[in-house]
C-alpha cells in the first residue's frame, strides 16, 4: 500500500525484486560542482520555455515584435481578448465534457477488466493483455481516417460524442494497464478473508478491493484525463466547427481578433490559461503521477 | 507490471494450472464478464474502423461527388509507394524518431541518475522536471514556436545579441532547422517520461551491488559502465519502446510548428492532409494503413529484439 502514496515510483519492480535494500543515502551527499551545473541546466531547460510563453502573453504591439526579454509595458489585454472569444470558451467547455466523460467511462470499464486481469483465473490472459497493449501502439490516424468516413455517414461527425467514442479506445488500455498494477499491490489475504466470510469474487471486488484501490483509481483518472485533454489528431480530424472543437484544436487554429493582428500574444495567453490548471494538477499530485506513470509504464 | 505483460505466452499471475473446480469456473465466468465490455469497446472502435479503412483504401473516391466510389484494388497503395511524398514522410518520421528518442534516452538517463542522488532540492528538481509533462503538446509546440520567431523569439534574440550564428536564421523556414526545433520541442516535453521509467529501474538496483563494486576498487565511471548501465538496460529498452511508438505517430508538433512545410511532414500528417485537405479518402486511407503497418512492424521487431532481454531480467528478479 505504501507504494501508492509514498515516494516509491518503483512500486511494481520493487515488490517483485523481493525488496532489495534500496540505495538510500543517509543525510545529504555533497555534490560535485559539475553536478550542480547540470542541475541548473536541467532546471533552466525545463523552465525557460514557460517563462517565454508567459512573457509573450503579457506583450502587445511593438513590445511583442521586438522580443523584449522582460515586458516593458506588461498588459493583460491578450487575456481579455481570449476570455471574450466565444470560440475559446466553447472549446474549454467541450474539452471539459470530453475529458470528464471519457475518463469516467474508461475508469468504470477498466476497473472491471483490470481486476479480472490482476486477480481472477482466466483463460488466455496473456493473449488478452497482449491485445490490449497492441491497441496502445495504434497510430491514431489509423482510426481517425475511417472514423471520419463512418461518422459522416451516421451523423456523429463534428459532435462531442463522436470524439468521446474513439478517445475511449485509447483511454481504456492506458487505464487497464495502470489499474492492473495497482490491483496487484493489494494483499491477496484481504480477498481470501472475504471469501471465508462467504463473499463471492464480485462482492469481494466491490466491497473490499475497490475501496482500497481509491488512490490507484485517482492516479489513473489523472493520467487518463491528461492524455485525453492532450489528444490532438482525433480531435482535429473529427471536428470542423467550434461547436465540437476541444481546446488543443481551438488553439492551433486561433487567429487573434483580426487578420491584421499579430496573434502570437493572444495564442500565448490562451496557452497559459489552459496550462495553469494542468500545472497545478501536476504540482499537487506529483507523486501520484510518478507512481502511475512508472507502474503502468504507459505514456499518458 | 509492464515488463511482465510483455512476456509472451506466460500467465501474468504465474499461477500453475490446477484442476478446474467449481470456484475456478465461477471465477473464469466472472473474469470473462468483467473483461468483455472493455474488449468489445476496443474491438468496435479499433478493429472495425481499421477493417473499414482497408476497404476504403481499395477504392477510388470521387472528389466532387460524395459517396461515388470505384473499386481499384491495390492501386492506392502502389501509387503511394511509388510517390516521393510517402518516402519523404517515411524518412522524416524515422529521422525525427531516431533523433528525439536517442536524445531523450541519453538525457533521461542523466536526469534519472540526478534524481536518484540524495541532495537538498531533489524534490524541487523532480517537480520542475515533471512540469513540461503537464503542458499539452499543441501548447508545447506554440511555446517553441515563440522562442524561435525571427527577431522576436528568445533564442533568435539571444543568439543575435551575442553575435552568434543562428540569430538571423528563419528557424522554421528551413528544413534542417525546422526539424531541429521539432525535435527540441519533443525532447522538452517527453524526456521526463523516459527519466521516470529509468529512475524506476535505477531504484531496484541493490545497494549491495554497489558496495561490492566499491570494495573491489571500481571507479565511479567503471561502476556506471559495468554495473549501472547493464542493470538499467530493461528500463531503458522499455522507455525506448514507448517513446519510439509515440515518435513514429508524431502529428501535433509538425502540424503546429510548420504545417508540414519544409520537408517536415510525418507519415500521420501526410495521411491527414490527403484525407482532410485534399479529400482523397481512398489515398488517405491507404496512407493511414501504411503508417499503421510501419508502426506495427517496428513494434514487433522491438519486442522480439528486447523480449529476450526482458525475459532474462524477469527470471532473475523472481
Amino acid at each position: 500500500m505504501s507504494t501508492l502514496t509514498a515516494e516509491r515510483p518503483t512500486a511494481e519492480l520493487a515488490t517483485r525484486a523481493k525488496a532489495p535494500k534500496r540505495r538510500r543515502l543517509r543525510g545529504e551527499a555533497k555534490l560535485h560542482p559539475m553536478v550542480w551545473v547540470f542541475v541548473v541546466a536541467v532546471m533552466g531547460f525545463s523552465l525557460i520555455p514557460f517563462y517565454w510563453l508567459v512573457n509573450t502573453s503579457l506583450k502587445k504591439g511593438a513590445s511583442l515584435s521586438q522580443g523584449e526579454l522582460f515586458p516593458s509595458q506588461p498588459t493583460l489585454e491578450n487575456y481579455q481578448v481570449v476570455f471574450q472569444n466565444p470560440e475559446f470558451l466553447l472549446a474549454l467547455r467541450n474539452s471539459v465534457i470530453i475529458a470528464v466523460v471519457t475518463t469516467t467511462v474508461a475508469l468504470v470499464f477498466a476497473s472491471f477488466a483490470a481486476y479480472a486481469l490482476a486477480r481472477l483465473k482466466m483463460r488466455r490472459k496473456a493473449m488478452i493483455l497482449t491485445l490490449i497493449l497492441s491497441v496502445t501502439t495504434f497510430p491514431a490516424i489509423a482510426i481517425a481516417a475511417p472514423m471520419f468516413s463512418i461518422w459522416r455517414e451516421i451523423g456523429l461527425y463534428d459532435t462531442l460524442l463522436g470524439l468521446i467514442i474513439p478517445k475511449l479506445t485509447f483511454a481504456l488500455p492506458l487505464a487497464i494497464y495502470t489499474l492492473t498494477s495497482f490491483f496487484k499491490e493489494i494483499p491477496r489475504e484481504l480477498e481470501e478473508s472475504a471469501y471465508m466470510d462467504g463473499a463471492t469474487p464480485f462482492v469481494a471486488f466491490r466491497k473490499v478491493i475497490l475501496p482500497l484501490a481509491v488512490p490507484g483509481l485517482a492516479t489513473t483518472a489523472i493520467l487518463v484525463f491528461i492524455s485525453v485533454w492532450n489528444e490532438f489528431l482525433l480531435a482535429v480530424t473529427l471536428t470542423t466547427s467550434p461547436e465540437a472543437r476541444p481546446v488543443p484544436v481551438a488553439i492551433a487554429f486561433f487567429s487573434g481578433t483580426s487578420e491584421f493582428d499579430q496573434p502570437l500574444g493572444t495564442i500565448s495567453a490562451a496557452s497559459v490559461i489552459i496550462t495553469i490548471p494542468l500545472v497545478i494538477l501536476v504540482l499537487v499530485c506529483q507523486k501520484r503521477i510518478v507512481s502511475g506513470m512508472t507502474a503502468g509504464a504507459v505514456k499518458g | 507490471m509492464a515488463l511482465k505483460t510483455l512476456l509472451p505466452g506466460r500467465s501474468p499471475s504465474g499461477a500453475p494450472a490446477r484442476p478446474v473446480s467449481g470456484r475456478d469456473r465461477a471465477e473464469r465466468k466472472l473474469a470473462f464478464r468483467m473483461t468483455a465490455p472493455s474488449l468489445v469497446i476496443m474491438a468496435l472502435v479499433a478493429a472495425v474502423p481499421i477493417g473499414y479503412a482497408i476497404w476504403l483504401s481499395l477504392n477510388q473516391y470521387s472528389v466532387r461527388t460524395a459517396g461515388l466510389s470505384r473499386f481499384v484494388g491495390l492501386e492506392n497503395y502502389i501509387n503511394a509507394l511509388a510517390s516521393q511524398e510517402w518516402w519523404a514522410a517515411f524518412g522524416q518520421t524515422f529521422l525525427f524518431a531516431g533523433l528525439s528518442v536517442s536524445l531523450e534516452l541519453i538525457l533521461g538517463t542523466a536526469m534519472a541518475l540526478l534524481l536518484n542522488l540524495a541532495f537538498k532540492g531533489r524534490a524541487v528538481l523532480r517537480t520542475v522536471v515533471l512540469l513540461p509533462y503537464a503542458i499539452i503538446t499543441v501548447v508545447s509546440a506554440i511555446t517553441w514556436q515563440t522562442m524561435f520567431q525571427p527577431n522576436m523569439g528568445l533564442v533568435t534574440n539571444v543568439l543575435s545579441t551575442l553575435g552568434l550564428p543562428g540569430g538571423d536564421v528563419v528557424w522554421l523556414g528551413e528544413h534542417g532547422y525546422a526539424m531541429a526545433v521539432i525535435v527540441m520541442a519533443d525532447v522538452w516535453k517527453t524526456t521526463p517520461f523516459a527519466a521516470l521509467i529509468i529512475l524506476a529501474g535505477l531504484q531496484v538496483i541493490s545497494a549491495e551491488t554497489y558496495e561490492a563494486a566499491e570494495l573491489d576498487g571500481a571507479s565511479k565511471w567503471q561502476t556506471f559502465v559495468n554495473i549501472t548501465l547493464p542493470l538499467l538496460r530493461p528500463a531503458i529498452v522499455l522507455a525506448a519502446i514507448f517513446r519510439t511508438m509515440d515518435a513514429l505517430r508524431v502529428f501535433d508538433l509538425p502540424f503546429v510548428l510548420t504545417r508540414g512545410a519544409n520537408g517536415t511532414e510525418s507519415m500521420s500528417m501526410l495521411a491527414y492532409t490527403q484525407l482532410r485537405e485534399n479529400r482523397l479518402v481512398g489515398e488517405g486511407s491507404a496512407l493511414s494503413i501504411l503508417t499503421f503497418l510501419t508502426v506495427m512492424v517496428v513494434s514487433v521487431i522491438y519486442v522480439r529484439f528486447a523480449g529476450g532481454n526482458i525475459r532474462d531480467v524477469a527470471k532473475e528478479e523472481q
